[in-house]
């Protein structure tokens, strides 16, 4: 909430009806602008939770708010059952020099110092000594694949690079959440697409709790664990990505799932039948659970009869048939 | 009216039943003005302010400086002396240097500042310094920057910090410095001879208050320039205020505080040559003037050509060092690597300062070797004097009577049978009358009821002259103006400030000054807008006058004085001319960036519907310019005035003369009233042009 009186509104008011009702008001007044209003969610562990928003919805306040770059009018921000809004500054700065870590839209790099500087920088903060940091930045940029870069300095850097960059100093630290604020945006689609299956690979080596922020509905789709879709400062939909597609809330969501690749989305699991499965013959085909239609379709369409889904234990979880596939494609879509 | 566009049609449909407001308000006032004009005979009063009605600020200054001073002279001197044993120290040391170490200290700096070619003209600049014998007088300059200038960088950064931190420093530091900004460098002096007394420490500390602004604006610009997203990473890398402060923020704006330093250092420099001609210390600025004095045009010149050339030096060296991208350090590296070139200059400074005590030569530069062509050059200025004379004097003369004299007395007074060859009749005043009505009618076809406004201002100006003007038109004018361009906040402003100026009784000098700057930015912002249009037209040309608006621009204002005395004497001509060598510089660069920085889509556009060259520059350009070149205007009109108070050196009449007779009198009341009037005027003529420029921006959106 933006405003003149937005502290001396909220920050005495403890139920959260009172609050919503203030809100609606202030939000009419025109001196006040409610940059994100009533929104609430759970991150879990490990996942990556996608914020997914046309700018001006309040996604980037969002994460400025989890992170205290931005101090709420009103709310909670609970990290390991501890609420953030209530840290002092000093203890602000421990959880941000030891638990968090942040990659910005437009970098966000320190123009003065060099590439391995930089990835040092939070290193150097806290006091460690010179050669312990430098070696310490020297494994991240040869994880994120910058080896040979360490004394360019950022202005001599491309866009791709300098992001390589940033997620490297934010992974200095080792974070156990890390927030991406529109990490990918400012750079070329080819370079963007290379950079979403590096940032793929990287977690799947890392295994961070992540807060991912994007415009981009295919991004967001292909990335997430689960979405949250922002309209205006509030939440419109929180789900998994062919919870998102398959059954979108409102028409403001099916806009966005119009032009998706719904094959590459919604995977076996999530449309596959669960009844009936004594009927099925032994020798029908089979296929993983979490495999896409798109890797499934042309397997049907050989057969033309039903195949088994089966778990990673290898156990008969569900059927699917090529009408199940036509009718998961179709859902949703009031075309 | 034959043709009417619809355009027209709107505009007259407008203005038939609803006249502008701020039109009635300009009509109201040309009644009002009719009038006092009318009654001026029988009223003298509204033309010369009575003295009785003066009210003695001056002398209310005097009681409270007197008190001030007599309360805390003591510190005051303690401080001058605690100040004056480093500047000694720093002075000797300087002299006592063997000149080659010297010479290599500077090489080497040049040398890491701007490369080779930096270096060779830093090279043959003290190569002439040595050559023409003014070394020790240097040195004792060059003592003063060396300690003035980091003192200003040092407060400047702090408050510079302090300013951007927190809100209400902010609305306390900036208004400050504008006063600072504006008020006239001689001006600064009277206060601080009176508390510290004579000598260099004088100029010391002058400089290092005078060469603060600069320094305070470019930290707190620089440091509001940094990205916020710099800021949020070094937030989020868990940095603490303090650490984010000096390890994000300071290092980020670093390329801007760089660019202070650069600016600190050329107005130190300024001011110390300024307080070396009060102060009378044996350095540069006192042997141009003493010679100045002598009318030993040679060695005046001479000597002034030693201060452009160490103002270049100087410019140079700050500027490579704030151009100069950080360099890498690589990995761990000795202190020896680190630091190659230091240690070998030291090495090489150390062998001279040795051999130096068994060579006098290299002690001191031998006096045979001294050229002295001064002799020389005095004949060959008398020659082309003595020469030319008749057509100098032809120059002057027209410039004097057809221009200066009735923009400062009025036609009225000044159409005389031995200025103009006739006496002022009735037929001259229908001719006059005639043209001033023609060009107002044609431009009020180009531009509207504006330029009319504008038109007969000018025209009332040029006939009735600036000390001719009752005041209360004057200062309704001035209002009104201020009024409507940036409206009310500034229209008081303006008119305290006159009230101001009216009461405190330097109304005359006010006037004076006015005809003076008025006359010099005319035909500075005139020029330098002819120029400006070249240089944006033509690349070669642009070219050309870019080195010279540096050297211009570089110039500490004392040496605009040398040329033109030698070949006009003293006067308002003179003066004129040298405020407009320094005040056209900004009016040729705003132009020209005001012109080249314009859309190159809009240009295009242009291009394709067919504009030919000059149709483009009329319609295109030089409208959506216009803000950017009223802005060049605006510093125009502060060069013009900082300049003012230096010119009064070449004897001209006005707030300059009061300032300076104020510092030789030791009035410190009327000094600080004088100095105050021309930063007034400054910064009403600032206001005024930046708000208009501002809403003409915004209007082409632009901004």
């Amino acid at each position: 909430m933006y405003g003149p009186t937005a502290q001396r509104s909220f920050i005495q008011k403890a139920s959260t009806s009172e609050l919503n009702k203030g809100l609606e008001k202030l939000v009419a007044h025109e001196a006040h602008v409610g940059a994100v209003c009533n929104v609430s969610f759970d991150i879990h562990e490990g996942e990556i939770f996608v914020i997914m928003g046309l700018s001006g919805s309040g996604k980037s306040t969002i994460v400025r708010c989890l992170s205290r770059l931005v101090e709420p009018t009103a709310g909670k921000v609970l990290f390991d059952g501890k609420d953030l809004l209530k840290a002092s500054g000093s203890e602000m700065i421990e959880i941000r020099r030891h638990k968090m870590g942040m990659v910005f839209q437009n970098f966000g790099l320190m123009p003065h110092l060099n590439v391995i500087n930089n990835v040092a920088f939070p290193l150097r903060l806290q006091g460690i000594g010179r050669l312990e940091r430098e070696n310490r930045a020297r494994e991240i940029i040869k994880l994120v694949g910058l080896e040979g870069r360490e004394t360019s300095f950022p202005r001599e850097l491309s866009g791709g690079q300098q992001q390589r960059v940033g997620i490297a100093r934010s992974l200095a630290v080792e974070p156990e959440i890390w927030f991406l604020d529109e990490p990918f945006s400012s750079l070329d689609p080819l370079i963007r697409s290379q950079m979403q299956e590096e940032f793929v690979r990287l977690q799947k080596l890392l295994n961070k709790t992540i807060v991912f922020i994007t415009h981009d509905f295919l991004e967001a789709i292909k990335l997430a664990d689960r979405i949250a879709i922002m309209k205006e400062g509030r939440i419109v939909q929180i789900g998994t990505p062919a919870d998102v597609v398959m059954k979108p809330v409102d028409s403001y969501v099916t806009k966005f799932t119009k032009d998706v690749p719904r094959v590459k989305i919604i995977r076996a699991k999530d449309c596959m039948e669960t009844s009936g499965l004594s009927d099925i013959s032994k020798d029908s085909i089979k296929v993983k659970s979490d495999a896409t239609l798109e890797e499934i379709i042309h397997k049907l369409a050989n057969t033309k009869k039903e195949c088994c889904v089966l778990n990673s234990e290898g156990k008969i979880i569900g059927r699917i048939s090529a009408e199940t596939v036509v009718d998961a494609l179709a859902a949703g879509d009031s075309r | 009216m034959t043709e009417t566009t619809p355009n027209d049609l709107i505009d007259l449909e407008v203005s038939k039943d609803t006249w502008p407001k701020s039109m009635l308000a300009w009509i109201f006032l040309g009644i009002v003005s009719i009038i006092l004009f009318a009654i001026r005979s029988d009223f003298g009063w509204i033309v010369s302010f009575p003295e009785k009605w003066v009210l003695p600020f001056a002398e209310w200054i005097n009681l409270f400086m007197n008190w001030f001073i007599d309360a805390n002279k003591a510190a005051f001197r303690f401080f001058a002396k605690v100040l004056t044993f480093p500047m000694d120290a720093l002075r000797t040391s300087l002299i006592w240097l063997p000149w080659p170490a010297v010479l290599i200290a500077f090489c080497a700096t040049a040398h890491s500042a701007g490369g080779w070619r930096l270096m060779i003209f830093t090279l043959s600049a003290f190569g002439y310094i040595l050559v023409f014998g003014y070394w020790v007088p240097t040195m004792a300059t060059l003592a003063l920057v060396f300690l003035s200038v980091p003192l200003s960088v040092l407060i400047g950064l702090f408050i510079g910090v302090a300013t951007f931190a927190s809100h209400r420093t902010e609305r306390l530091v900036m208004p400050m410095l504008d006063v600072m900004q504006t008020f006239p460098t001689f001006a600064y002096l009277i206060p601080i001879l009176f508390l510290m007394g004579f000598g260099p420490v004088v100029g010391l500390v002058a400089s290092a208050i005078y060469a603060m602004p600069p320094m305070v604006r470019n930290v707190v610009l620089g440091l509001r320039r940094v990205a916020p997203e710099v800021v949020e990473s070094g937030v989020m890398s868990g940095a603490t205020p303090l650490q984010l402060l000096w390890t994000v923020r300071l290092p980020a704006a670093m390329p801007t505080i760089m660019i202070g330093i650069n600016q600190s250092t050329m107005a130190a420099f300024s001011m110390i040559i300024i307080a070396s001609v009060i102060g009378g210390s044996a350095d540069i600025g006192w042997e141009v003037l003493s010679a100045m004095r002598k009318a030993a045009f040679g060695q005046s010149f001479l000597a002034g050509i030693v201060i452009a050339l160490m103002a270049m030096v100087m410019d140079r060296i700050s500027r490579g060092f704030a151009l100069r991208h950080t360099l890498a350090h690589n990995g761990p590296e000795s202190f020896i690597t680190r630091n190659q070139l230091i240690i070998s200059v030291l090495c090489l400074m150390i062998v001279f300062i040795v051999l130096a005590q068994f060579f006098q030569s290299l002690k001191e530069f031998p006096e045979v070797w001294v050229i002295n062509p001064a002799r020389y050059l005095n004949d060959a200025v008398d020659y082309v004097i003595s020469e030319y004379s008749g057509i100098l004097d032809a120059i002057k003369n027209s410039f004097l009577i057809y221009f200066l004299l009735p923009i400062r007395l009025g036609l009225e007074n000044s159409v005389k049978p031995f200025t103009w060859g006739f006496e002022l009749n009735n037929t001259f005043i229908a001719y006059y009358l005639t043209l001033c009505i023609a060009v107002a009618a044609s431009l009020w076809r180009l531009w509207g009821w504006h330029a009319v406004v504008g038109i007969v201002i000018i025209a009332v100006f040029y006939y009735y002259g600036t000390t001719g003007l009752p005041w209360p038109l004057f200062i309704a004018f001035v209002t009104l103006l201020a009024f409507q361009v940036a409206g009310f906040n500034l229209a008081v402003f303006a008119f305290l400030g006159l009230i101001f100026m009216l009461l405190s009784g330097f109304w005359p000098q006010v006037m004076r000054s006015v005809y003076l700057c008025g006359a010099a930015v005319f035909f500075a912002f005139s020029l330098g807008f002819l120029f400006g249009i070249c240089a944006a037209m033509n690349d070669r040309f642009s070219v050309f006058i870019r080195p010279i608006n540096d050297t211009l621009q570089t110039m500490p204002l004392f040496v605009f004085l040398i040329p033109v005395i030698m070949f006009f004497q003293i006067g308002d001509f003179p003066a004129m001319l040298a405020i407009i060598m320094y005040a056209i510089v900004p009016a040729i660069r705003y132009t020209e960036h005001g012109i080249r920085n314009i859309n190159p889509s809009t240009l295009e556009a242009a291009e394709a519907q067919g504009c030919t060259k000059i149709q483009k520059l009329f319609h295109v350009q030089l409208p959506l310019a216009l803000p950017e070149i009223m802005l060049g205007l605006n510093q125009t009109i502060i060069f013009s005035l900082a300049m003012l108070v230096i010119a009064a050196l070449v004897g001209t009449k006005g707030l300059g003369q009061s300032v300076y007779v104020a510092l030789s009198s030791g009035n410190v009341g009327n000094g600080i009233i004088a100095g105050l009037s021309i930063a007034i005027i400054a910064m009403i003529a600032d206001k005024i042009i930046q708000a208009w420029a501002n809403k003409k921006k915004k209007e082409l959106g632009l901004i």
